[in-house]
C-alpha cells in the first residue's frame, strides 16, 4: 500500500502489486482503523485471464489517501464484504464489469445489468440472451400479511428510472431493495484510451447536476498526469461555481422536502431560488448547469470586474430571499413533526456503509474533502465542515441549510479577492505508467476519479466513483421500520443521482 | 400563519409575462443557435469538425447539426478564423430533423410548427405529459421540471407534466435512449392514448449526444418512436423549451423563416 494525496501522480512502477489475500487483509486492516473505502475496482491486465485490482483508502486524520494494488488470477476472488461491508457494491461492480464471482458475497447481484468487458460472466448468463434490469432475485419477507410493493422504473414525477421494491407489513417498511442500472450508458468503457474530445464531455454528463464537480476531478486528475500549473484565478473561479452548484443543489433539495411534506410556501420559494443560482451559474459561463465552465488547465470563461460586481449583487438578493424561504421550515410544526425522527441514520451505520456528503455530515461525522482533503481552491480558503448528529431528514435538511449558509459566506468573501492572470494555461501530454487519486466535495458528497495510463499515456482506466455509489445502500436500510409513505422524503433528503450511480 | 403571509409578501409576484410580454433576460454568454460565416472560412483545415465532440459539423457543407451539438465551444475555440459562433437566439425548437441542421449563412431556421387543427382542437388548450428520463444526466430534467416553478408556471398555458401514461397526451423524453430503459420506455409509449405525440428534449435524446455509438445506448429517440418536437440544446435553456412547447400548441407563430 502506498501513500499518496488528492492529486498527487504516482508511477504506476512505485505501486507494487501485492499478493490478493495480503491486499484484501490490508483493506480489512485499513477499514478497522478508521479509513474509508473511497475506491474499489478492476482494471484490464497486460495478463490474459487475469485482472488488476486497485483499492483507494482515504485517512482523513492524517489528510492523506492510501492506495493499494493487486491481481486476481482465475474466474474468482473471495469476497470481504462480510468483514468490510463498505465494498459491498464495489465487488459486485468488478464481477459485472469483469465477469468474476465474488465467493462469499452475502448478496451477490450485478449492479447495472450490463455485459462484462471481458466476455465472462459471473453470474453465468447465456451470451445470446438479453439481461433484463431489475430481474432476479429480490430479499424477501415471508408471513401473512406480508406484502410486497414495487415501484419503477418509471415512476412518477420527472425523476431519473430506478426500481424500489418494499417489503411492508401493514404500512410499515421491513426492507427496502434498489435495482438500478436503467441509466447504464457505459461510460466507464468508453473513457478507456483517452483521453479524446469526448472526455470532458463525458465528466460533465456523468451527472448532470453536478457538471461541476466531475469536470473539476476530472480536470484536476489530468492536471496532475501533465504536471500542468493551473493558474490561481482559474482555481478561484472553479471554487465558486463548485459552490454556485452546491448551492443551487441544496436550496432546491429543501424546497422539494418541503413540497413533499405539502408545505408549499417553502417549495414554491425555493423552487424559485434555485434557478436563479442556476443562472448566476449562466452569468459565468453560459450554461446554467456549469457546461464549459471547468476545462483542463483552468476555465473556459473568465470573470470581469463587471461580472463579479454582478454576481455579487444577486448574491445579496438571492441569499436574503433563501434565508427568509427557508427559515421558514425550522418554525413550522407540521414541517419539523414530518422531519424530526424520520429515516434516522446512525453514526456507526454511516462509517460501516462508507457514507459521505451532508448525509454523512447529518451524523456527525466531519467528513467532507474540502477540509479533510482539500485541492485547488481550498488549500487556501477554508471552509467550515457542518454537522448535526441526530442522522434522522430534519438533520439531513439542516446540514444543508448550515452549508447554504457557508457557501454563501465562501462565494461572497472569495468574489472580493480573485487573483488576476490568465485563467488557463496550456496543457501538456499525459505522463505515462501513472496512477491519480482526484477528489471534489460534490453538493452530494465526495466525488472520487481515478485515473491509470498506459506506456503512451493514455486511460487504460478511468474509474469514477459519485457519491450516490456509496450512499444508495444508506437509503434503502433508513426506511427500515419507516412508514412507507415516509419514503418520498427519505428519498429526498439524500437526493441521490442515478445516471452517476449507473454511469 | 403571520410570518407565512409576510414572507410571502416579501417574496413577492414573480411569474414572468412572457410570451405576451418580453421573454426574460438571457445570460450574455449564452450559446444559441449557430451561426457559420463561410467568407471567413479557408475551407481547408478542418480543425472545426476535429474539436467536435459528437461529429456535429460537415466541413464540406460547412453545415451544423444542432441535433448533434453539445453547445460546447469547442469548434469556435478551434477555429481560428471566427467562422462558428454561437448567438444569443434562444429558439431552436423544430418539427422534422432536417431542420436542425443549420446551413452556412443561416440566420434563422425553420421553427416548429403548430400541431394541425384536429389535433390542436384536442390538445390547444389542455397538453398532459409523461416525462421519461432514459439515460438522461439529469440537467434536461432539472430545466423540463423548472418550468413548473413559479416564474415560469408552465400551468397557465395548460400544459402539466403527470404521473401516469394513462393521464397523458404524450410523452416528453430525455437522454440517450439506455438499452436497460427500451422496454419501460416502449411500455410508457404503448400506455398513452392515441392520439399523441413525442417530444424528445437534448442532444442526448435527439441524435444520442456524446453517447452516440455506444453499445449501451439505442441513440437518438426517433429510431424507438415518431417524434413530433425536436429541441436541441445541452441542456436546452428553460426558455427555448418553452418556446418549444408553445409553438406546438400554436400558442406562438411569429417569425418563421423560410
Amino acid at each position: 500500500m502506498k501513500k499518496t494525496l488528492n492529486g498527487q501522480a504516482l508511477s504506476l512502477s512505485a505501486l507494487v502489486p501485492l499478493e490478493f489475500s495480503a491486499f484484501s487483509a490490508a483493506i480489512i486492516k485499513e477499514v478497522d482503523s478508521g479509513k474509508r473505502v473511497c475506491a474499489y475496482f478492476g482494471s484490464p491486465s497486460a495478463e490474459k485471464g487475469s485482472v488488476d485490482v486497485f483499492a483507494v483508502l482515504a485517512d482523513d486524520s492524517r489528510n492523506q489517501l492510501i492506495v493499494g494494488r493487486s491481481t486476481i488470477t482465475g474466474d474468482s476472488f473471495p469476497s470481504i464484504t462480510p468483514r468490510c461491508p463498505q465494498v459491498h457494491l464495489f465487488e459486485r461492480e468488478i464481477a459485472e464489469q469483469f465477469g468474476l464471482k465474488a465467493i462469499g458475497h452475502p448478496w451477490f447481484k450485478p449492479v447495472r445489468y450490463a455485459r462484462s468487458w471481458t466476455g465472462k460472466d459471473a453470474w453465468d448468463r447465456p451470451q445470446g440472451e438479453p439481461i433484463v434490469p431489475g430481474v432476479g432475485d429480490f430479499y424477501r419477507v415471508e408471513g401473512e400479511q406480508v406484502h410486497e410493493v414495487g415501484v419503477g422504473p418509471v415512476h412518477a414525477g420527472v425523476i431519473e428510472p430506478g426500481h424500489f421494491r418494499f417489503q411492508c407489513y401493514g404500512e410499515e417498511v421491513y426492507h427496502l431493495e434498489i435495482a438500478l442500472g436503467y441509466q447504464h450508458r457505459g461510460i466507464e468503457e468508453s473513457l478507456i484510451g483517452g483521453p479524446t474530445a469526448r472526455t470532458l464531455h463525458y465528466m460533465e454528463t456523468l451527472s448532470g447536476d453536478s457538471t461541476v464537480g466531475h469536470a473539476t476531478a476530472y480536470a484536476q486528475l489530468v492536471e496532475a498526469l501533465s504536471r500542468t500549473q493551473v493558474p490561481a484565478r482559474a482555481q478561484w473561479i472553479r471554487g465558486v461555481a463548485l459552490e454556485l452548484e452546491r448551492l443551487a443543489n441544496h436550496i432546491g433539495d429543501l424546497g422539494a422536502l418541503s413540497g413533499d411534506v405539502g408545505f408549499l410556501p417553502t417549495a414554491s420559494f425555493c423552487g424559485r431560488i434555485r434557478g436563479e443560482i442556476l443562472n448566476m451559474t449562466a452569468l459565468l459561463c453560459g450554461s446554467r448547469f456549469g457546461r464549459a465552465m471547468v476545462r483542463p488547465g483552468g476555465t473556459g470563461f473568465d470573470a470581469d470586474a463587471a461580472r463579479v460586481e454582478a454576481l455579487l449583487r444577486r448574491l445579496a438578493i438571492n441569499e436574503r430571499d433563501a434565508r427568509n424561504a427557508i427559515n421558514l421550515l425550522w418554525d413550522n410544526q407540521s414541517v419539523m413533526a414530518r422531519f424530526e425522527d424520520t429515516g434516522p441514520l446512525t453514526r456507526d451505520q454511516a462509517i460501516e456503509l462508507g457514507v459521505v456528503g451532508p448525509a454523512a455530515r447529518a451524523t456527525g461525522l466531519a467528513r467532507d474533502v474540502r477540509y479533510a482533503q482539500p485541492a485547488g481552491i481550498f488549500r487556501f480558503a477554508q471552509i467550515p465542515v457542518s454537522t448535526h448528529d441526530s442522522g434522522d431528514v430534519f438533520a439531513r435538511a439542516y446540514v444543508r441549510w448550515l452549508e447554504i449558509q457557508r457557501s454563501f459566506a465562501f462565494i461572497r468573501e472569495q468574489l472580493c479577492c480573485i487573483p488576476s492572470g490568465p485563467v488557463l494555461a496550456p496543457m501538456k501530454p499525459l505522463a505515462a505508467d501513472s496512477l491519480v487519486v482526484s477528489l471534489t466535495e460534490g453538493w452530494r458528497g465526495e466525488i472520487c476519479h481515478v485515473g491509470i495510463t498506459d506506456e503512451r499515456g493514455a486511460f487504460s482506466r478511468y474509474k469514477v466513483v459519485d457519491p450516490s455509489f456509496h450512499n444508495w445502500m444508506a437509503l434503502a436500510r433508513v426506511l427500515r421500520n419507516q412508514g412507507i409513505s415516509d419514503f418520498p422524503i427519505c428519498n429526498k433528503s439524500f437526493n441521490l443521482s442515478y445516471c452517476g450511480h449507473d454511469l | 400563519m403571520y410570518k407565512e403571509i409576510l414572507t410571502r409578501l416579501q417574496q413577492g409576484h414573480r411569474t414572468m409575462k412572457f410570451p405576451r410580454g418580453n421573454p426574460p433576460a438571457l445570460p450574455d454568454r449564452l450559446r444559441g443557435l449557430p451561426r457559420v460565416s463561410s467568407e471567413k472560412c479557408a475551407g481547408t483545415c478542418r480543425d472545426c469538425a476535429a474539436a467536435c465532440p459528437t461529429g456535429a459539423i460537415d466541413p464540406e457543407s460547412k453545415a451544423i447539426d444542432m441535433g448533434k451539438c453539445l453547445f460546447c465551444v469547442d469548434c469556435a475555440e478551434a477555429c481560428a478564423s471566427g467562422a462558428i459562433e454561437f448567438t444569443g437566439d434562444y429558439r431552436l425548437a423544430v418539427s422534422r430533423r432536417e431542420d436542425l441542421v443549420v446551413r452556412d449563412g443561416q440566420k434563422e431556421i425553420e421553427l416548429a410548427r403548430a400541431l394541425d387543427r384536429k389535433m390542436k382542437r384536442i390538445f390547444g388548450r389542455s397538453l398532459k405529459f409523461r416525462v421519461v428520463s432514459a439515460g438522461g444526466c439529469g440537467a434536461c430534467e432539472a430545466d423540463v421540471n423548472v418550468l413548473n416553478t413559479i416564474g415560469w408556471d408552465l400551468g397557465r398555458f395548460g400544459i402539466s407534466y403527470v404521473a401516469s401514461p394513462r393521464h397523458a397526451d404524450g410523452i416528453i423524453v430525455t437522454g440517450p435512449v439506455s438499452k436497460n430503459m427500451l422496454l419501460g420506455l416502449q411500455k410508457t409509449w404503448d400506455a398513452v392514448p392515441e392520439p399523441k405525440i413525442a417530444i424528445a428534449i437534448g442532444s442526448c435524446a435527439i441524435s444520442g449526444g456524446p453517447f452516440a455509438g455506444s453499445e449501451a445506448v439505442a441513440g437518438g429517440l426517433d429510431s424507438v418512436i415518431p417524434v413530433d418536437l425536436y429541441i436541441p440544446g445541452c441542456p436546452p435553456h428553460p426558455l427555448t423549451i418553452l418556446d418549444g412547447l408553445l409553438r406546438l400548441m400554436g400558442k406562438i407563430e411569429e417569425k418563421r423563416a423560410k
